[in-house]
């Protein structure tokens, strides 16, 4: 417990149990027992606004994009683009003929910018090698716990457009 | 406390002993005097002295205390013991240097001036005081005992080696700056028996 006292020549045991009661820095049992109960107050408040929060919380709206038209794009190409605003860089990936996807490009550990490695068939990180998957963007492997944010998207006249994202607070 | 602090002048004393059935008023120790009341030379003297804790800046009492049962509380007061935590050993009755503890076997637990501190601490004079005739004990501001004593009041005391420093104040003549005593001054080392004392 040296890290609780104050550097002092006096052995533990006169520290806690000095003659001068304005030095003692031993905790009695009612001491103790009130900053349990404080303690525990304050984590009940935590915890119920954390609560609250969660029973309140409305994924926020943002305004469709246009990405990028229908062929834009080759198979097993890329396109980068920001969205939702101009400082949120994501990657638009055409993995088959008919399958659009398209993610946040900051890797969930450190930011990185993700990139896609066409032979493996994944989203990777370069800084730590954490790899995601191009299904879904869980992750495969690496430092990063949570899956990649995935853009929705959606197809009107010929233009993919993103409308939304998905899976941003995990 | 509240600017004031205890002077113990034992050439004033007259032995009336007022102190010590004042002191047994006191609510912190009802019933109890804490005062050391000694006769000094009975055989050949009428001389008497009365005085209090000297509540030493590093007491020793406390220091010895293996129970934690003596403390010194932020105003500068050496409590007597802590009823729940005295386990009546002793130490401090034959460590304080001044001879101030004292155990009191009825009840197993040390007891000594503690200043009369459920007075002192809200501005009050300690029982003692208030009663004294002569003010061989008093409890006043600085300013005034300068203003009406020729003695000063010393709190520095040397037992051989041992330097204490006390919140109460012996009135000493005034070219001392401390008041020094060899212990073995007093160890008898004669070859008769020790003459049985009067008291």
């Amino acid at each position: 417990m040296s890290w609780l006292r104050r550097p002092s020549e006096a052995p533990l045991w006169q520290d806690e149990f000095s003659v001068f009661t304005a030095d003692e820095r031993y905790v009695n049992r009612r001491q103790f027992t009130k900053f349990l109960t404080l303690t525990s107050f304050a984590m009940l408040a935590g915890n119920l606004w954390i609560l609250a929060r969660s029973i309140f919380y409305r994924a926020p709206k943002y305004a469709p994009l246009a990405v990028a038209a229908l062929g834009e794009v080759p198979v097993g190409a890329v396109k980068l683009f920001a969205y939702p605003s101009p400082r949120d860089p994501c990657i638009l990936v055409r993995p088959a003929d008919d399958t659009y996807i398209a993610y946040s490009q900051k890797c969930t550990h450190l930011s990185c910018a993700v990139y896609y490695a066409r032979a493996q068939n994944r989203l990777e990180c370069p800084c730590h090698q954490g790899y995601f998957s191009i299904t879904d963007g869980s992750v495969l492997q690496g430092p990063p716990q949570r899956p990649l944010p995935r853009v929705a998207l959606e197809t009107r006249d010929g233009k993919l457009f993103a409308v939304g994202m998905e899976g941003e607070r995990t | 406390m509240f600017g004031m602090e205890f002077y113990v002048d034992p050439s004033r004393c007259i032995g009336c002993q007022s102190c010590l059935k004042a002191c047994e008023e006191c609510e912190t120790h009802r019933g109890v005097s804490m005062i050391n009341f000694d006769f000094v030379d009975r055989a050949d003297s009428i001389a008497t002295a009365a005085y209090v804790c000297w509540h030493c800046d590093n007491p020793t009492c406390a220091q010895v205390c293996p129970a934690d049962a003596i403390k010194k509380y932020e105003d500068g007061i050496v409590g007597s013991s802590l009823k729940p935590r005295c386990i009546a050993c002793s130490n401090c009755v034959l460590a304080c240097p001044f001879g101030i503890p004292k155990l009191v076997p009825e009840y197993e637990q040390m007891m000594k001036c503690d200043m009369c501190y459920d007075r002192t601490s809200v501005g009050k004079r300690p029982m003692c005081a208030t009663v004294c005739p002569s003010q061989a004990l008093s409890y006043v501001t600085p300013e005034t005992i300068a203003a009406t004593r020729r003695e000063k009041p010393v709190n520095t005391f040397w037992f051989g080696e041992q330097k204490i420093t006390t919140k109460v104040f012996m009135m000493a003549p005034a070219a001392t700056d401390a008041i020094s005593i060899d212990v073995a001054d007093y160890i008898w080392e004669g070859e008769h028996e020790l003459a049985p004392q009067a008291f």
